[in-house]
């Protein structure tokens, strides 16, 4: 069968023109990157425009495939860069964790909310997120200074007799995190939360359960699937992100996001920074998969 | 039981919501400081509003923001709007699954690596698009990227609602797909375009990573002056202007709730008075 | 169009063919990954009649009402309207309009425009379409509530609009998807009546699928009764009730008594047939076309049958019991009388008489009878 009449098979009329618009833009912007930061992580540092040696030659009649494992073999050697990712991943991990038990009682108590008051409760959870990111968390860094207003206020009520170091220290990225991306845990746990069915619950009480039981017995195993679609939303991200260490956080602060942006921006080495961007890339493949095809089933509408 | 769960209610949103206001409120409060030190207070001025006000190059970075993030926003909803209309409503054909990954990994992907990557493209393929590899349409292109995946979210989840039998009816009645899309599905969908667009614009608005690796030097954007300024300190400056960005979106989302709170009143009343003369 | 031309498809028979065959809906199937919805389904609908699909859910009956809309496209078979081939067409060039369950109204338009919407899309002009939308609206009585919108609406006011909608373009073929399904009970019989008079009034042939075998019967010139995909009868409703050809469509449409047997005695004018379930044979006043000890099933309507105190006169096809269940229902009992053999009858007693409930009750000992061709033999 012919590629066209393939086509015309599957794509009556203009449905071609709806799909190849967003499908095009995406490969052409969005793919195909990827394909050109794995190429460029295979050369080397140059001083030239653009900063990178050709990885293909064309010499002497002869086509020849360079690639470079320099950067890569650096990532793996030098133990800064694994020092680096490891870093990165327990501080997401760490921040999703305490983003999900901040974030899950207040998703909870919402969703058991009267439905006009619901809606109210959650437009005031998201508003925050629609302000600036940048803004919100510089909010933090006169908050968490050593003469800043936390440690100044916990000073006046005689708690504490010397300035606590948080800015500029892991803790402080922790909160940043944990700050920035609590709508992003409360959302996805509130949809789920709020099309439970009460009656499972009573029916669970009448049988003789006491609340706590009934919460861990019945609630919790069946909010599994928007717990999964927060910590992935809160985590992934988190691991690359750049903004939130940079600004909370200090030299010992080490995240991967980090590390990309110094390469890029400070010794100008595109190649290593490519490199890093796909191992971070490779170490997130899996969760990025589940969340794709668990998201994409949402589009769909197809139920889970 | 019901007063044990009302106050547990009250103690939980009273800690979630303060943890996630105070810090902006603070921010605001402390705009009005009279001194330079942004924590310590001593006394009411208004005039790091009018030092903001009177900074050209803060303004004119404001400007190209705000240029950038009204198209990002609105390539993106058409963008959106078609991709949508291609996951709710078309039947697998070959690269649907691509294509679905396509547009749900922005969503998750750190802006480190989307940043990088498109100025990598655009630096190694640029002069064969004819696209430019620094500047405002490099940053165009990198946000429309970036916000697409979002407003697909927000169009899909409309479109599904919306009930089939509305659109197979008007195919009954004689319109063909274009019609059926532009006469019912698009009216009916509206709403779902424009807090589309309001995301896209918010998202655009407030990036600077991606921005910092596609932006030239005459296209400085608001965030990305921002971030250089407060990455050497504290600044009065800054608080003012978060003020002001805040302000506005407050009065925006009270408006808007306010608007859509009008509009359901007047439906359930609507109702009633249907269900009463039935005639 | 001129009746004899061949190109329509038609045989050339003049008028009267194309009139009796206006739908013809030929071997058609429709699978969906291996799953049969229809099953090689043929019918033949009459131009001006009101036909019901009338099954349960599964029957296979949306799905065949979806074909002819063109929402579906059936895997194999043919449809015809008029002499006119309907497979290759999109719904929207079909010259036939449907009524959905839930009505489809556009939210974002009024009234008005919702009945004028089809009118645009065939560019007839502004005075046109207003006229035409005017003459709808007063066909189903609404006209003071042109400018309203749907939300606006009763479910009864909806319907109407929904039905002036479908009718607004003068359609070859209506088709209602489960007409009655979004009204309460007490709206649903005045409208059926009122359903049926605006429709004769329009004089369009029309097709209806429905679950409710009340609706079909007070609706429908003829019904056609579906389950698992296949259709197992078609008839007017009088035929069906009193001449159902399966044991299906016994069951199916109101209450009935059934009982198994074996052909005992197979003559021209006369048929025995024994049964575990009854102390004698029950014997048919007429000849049937099976044969000596063949398995058939015997089926006598509740109505059809007397029941009292005194042994009847008759000489066959009586029984004794005892009164076990009665089920009151003001105009009506219904008396479930026990046999010997476990076997339960249902018999009808209309209480025509005030207090006539009252004679008998339960734990009664009496007799049931009934005519020599009030019931049906059943070979399926």
């Amino acid at each position: 069968m012919k590629l066209r009449d393939l086509l015309k098979k599957t794509l009556p009329g203009s449905r071609w023109g709806v799909i190849s618009v967003p499908y095009l833009w995406q490969l052409l912007f969005f793919a195909i990157p990827f394909l050109i930061v794995l190429k460029i992580s295979f050369s080397k540092l140059a001083i030239a425009m653009p900063p990178y040696t050709p990885i293909l030659e064309y010499v002497d009649e002869a086509l020849t495939l360079k690639l470079n494992l320099g950067n890569y073999a650096a990532l793996v050697t030098d133990s800064q860069y694994v020092q680096a990712y490891l870093s990165s991943i327990k501080i997401a991990a760490i921040s999703t964790l305490l983003a999900l038990l901040i974030g899950y009682p207040i998703a909870y108590v919402i969703a058991r909310m009267p439905p006009s008051s619901r809606n109210i409760a959650m437009m005031l959870v998201v508003l925050p997120s629609w302000t600036s990111f940048l803004i919100r968390i510089y909010a933090w860094i006169g908050i968490l200074k050593n003469n800043g207003l936390l440690n100044n206020f916990l000073m006046k009520l005689g708690i504490i007799d010397a300035p606590l170091q948080i800015l500029y220290t892991p803790m402080a990225a922790y909160i940043g995190i944990v700050y920035a991306y609590l709508p992003f845990m409360v959302l996805p746990l509130y949809t789920n939360l709020v099309k439970h069915d009460q009656r499972l619950l009573e029916a669970a009480y009448d049988l003789g359960a006491k609340p706590w039981k009934a919460f861990f017995t019945i609630t919790l195993p069946l909010s599994r699937a928007g717990i999964i679609a927060g910590c992935m939303l809160v985590m992934i991200p988190a691991v690359g992100e750049f903004v939130i260490p940079e600004l909370l956080g200090g030299p010992d602060t080490l995240m991967i996001g980090r590390v990309l942006w110094n390469e890029f921006f400070n010794n100008r080495d595109w190649p290593a920074a490519s490199a890093v961007a796909i191992v971070m890339l490779i170490l997130l493949m899996i969760p990025i998969l589940i969340f794709n095809r668990v998201q994409q089933r949402e589009l769909e509408g197809r139920l889970t | 039981m019901k007063l044990r769960q009302r106050s547990l209610t009250w103690l939980v949103l009273g800690f979630g919501f303060a943890f996630l206001y105070l810090p902006i409120l603070i921010l605001m409060v402390y705009s009005f400081n009279e001194s330079r030190l942004a924590t310590v207070w001593s006394g009411f001025s208004v005039k790091w509003y009018g030092e903001l006000l009177r900074d050209q190059q803060m303004l004119a970075a404001a400007w190209v923001s705000l240029k950038i993030a009204f198209w990002t926003a609105s390539a993106a909803v058409v963008l959106g709007t078609l991709a949508g209309l291609v996951m709710t409503r078309m039947r697998r054909f070959p690269g649907k699954t691509l294509f679905g990954a396509l547009i749900t990994a922005p969503l998750v992907m750190p802006e480190v690596i989307i940043g990088l990557s498109i100025l990598l493209m655009l630096v190694s393929m640029g002069p064969l698009l004819h696209l430019p590899s620094k500047g405002v349409v490099a940053i165009l292109i990198a946000h429309i990227t970036l916000t697409v995946s979002f407003v697909t979210v927000v169009i899909s989840s409309r479109l599904q609602e919306l009930d089939k039998s509305l659109e197979e009816a008007a195919m009954d009645l004689g319109a063909n797909r274009i019609k059926v899309f532009f006469l019912i599905t698009l009216p009916i969908i509206a709403p779902a375009l424009v807090s589309g667009w309001l995301l896209a614009f918010t998202l655009s608005l407030d990036d600077v990573v991606i921005a910092s690796f596609v932006a030239g030097p005459s296209s400085t954007t608001l965030p990305i002056k921002v971030f250089s300024s407060v990455r050497l300190g504290l600044s009065p400056k800054i608080n003012a202007l978060a003020t002001l960005m805040i302000a506005v979106v407050s009065v925006a989302a009270v408006m808007g709730w306010w608007l859509m709170y009008r509009e359901e009143k007047r439906k359930q009343r609507d109702m009633q008075l249907a269900l009463q003369d039935n005639g | 169009m001129p009746p004899d031309n061949p190109s329509n498809g038609q045989n050339g028979n003049g008028a009267k063919d194309g009139a009796d065959s206006y739908l013809r809906i030929v071997d058609v199937r429709k699978e969906f990954d291996g799953f049969v919805a229809v099953d090689d389904t043929n019918l033949t609908i009459r131009k001006g009649e009101i036909f019901a699909l009338l099954g349960g859910s599964g029957s296979g009956k949306s799905t065949l009402l979806r074909c002819l809309a063109g929402f579906e496209k059936p895997s194999a078979g043919k449809i015809y309207l008029d002499g006119q081939l309907l497979n290759d067409l999109p719904p929207y060039e079909r010259p036939l309009n449907m009524m959905f369950q839930s009505y489809a109204l556009f939210p974002h338009m009024t009234v008005e425009q919702n009945i004028a919407f089809g009118l645009k899309q065939d560019g007839l002009s502004k005075d046109a379409i207003k006229q035409r939308v005017q003459d709808m609206l007063a066909l189903v009585q609404l006209g003071k509530l042109a400018k309203r919108k749907p939300h606006q609406l009763s479910g009864g006011q909806q319907q109407r609009v929904a039905l002036a909608r479908s009718l607004a373009k003068g359609p070859k073929l209506l088709l209602l998807d489960e007409p009655m399904g979004a009204l309460d009970k007490k709206l649903r019989s005045q409208m059926q009546l009122e359903l049926v008079n605006i429709i004769e009034k329009s004089g369009v042939t029309c097709v209806m699928v429905t679950h409710d075998q009340e609706e079909a019967m007070t609706m429908a010139t003829r019904i056609a009764l579906m389950d698992q995909g296949w259709i197992r009868q078609v008839g007017t409703p009088d035929e069906i009730y009193e001449q159902p050809t399966s044991r299906f469509a016994a069951e199916f449409i109101g209450s009935v008594n059934l009982v198994e047997g074996v052909v005992e005695e197979d003559e021209a004018d006369y048929v025995t047939i024994r049964s575990k379930q009854l102390p004698d044979a029950v014997y048919i006043g007429h000849g049937i076309s099976g044969f000596e000890g063949q398995e058939v099933s015997f089926a006598v309507r509740p109505e059809k049958l007397g029941i009292g105190k005194q042994e009847p006169q008759q000489k066959h096809n009586k029984a004794k019991g005892v009164i076990e269940d009665i089920a009151y229902f003001g105009s009506h009992s219904v008396y479930h009388v026990r046999l010997p053999s476990g076997y339960k009858f249902m018999a009808n007693f209309a209480n025509v008489q005030r207090w006539a409930s009252e004679a008998l009750t339960w734990n009664d000992e009496v007799w049931v009878w009934w005519g020599d061709n009030d019931g049906v033999v059943l070979t399926s």
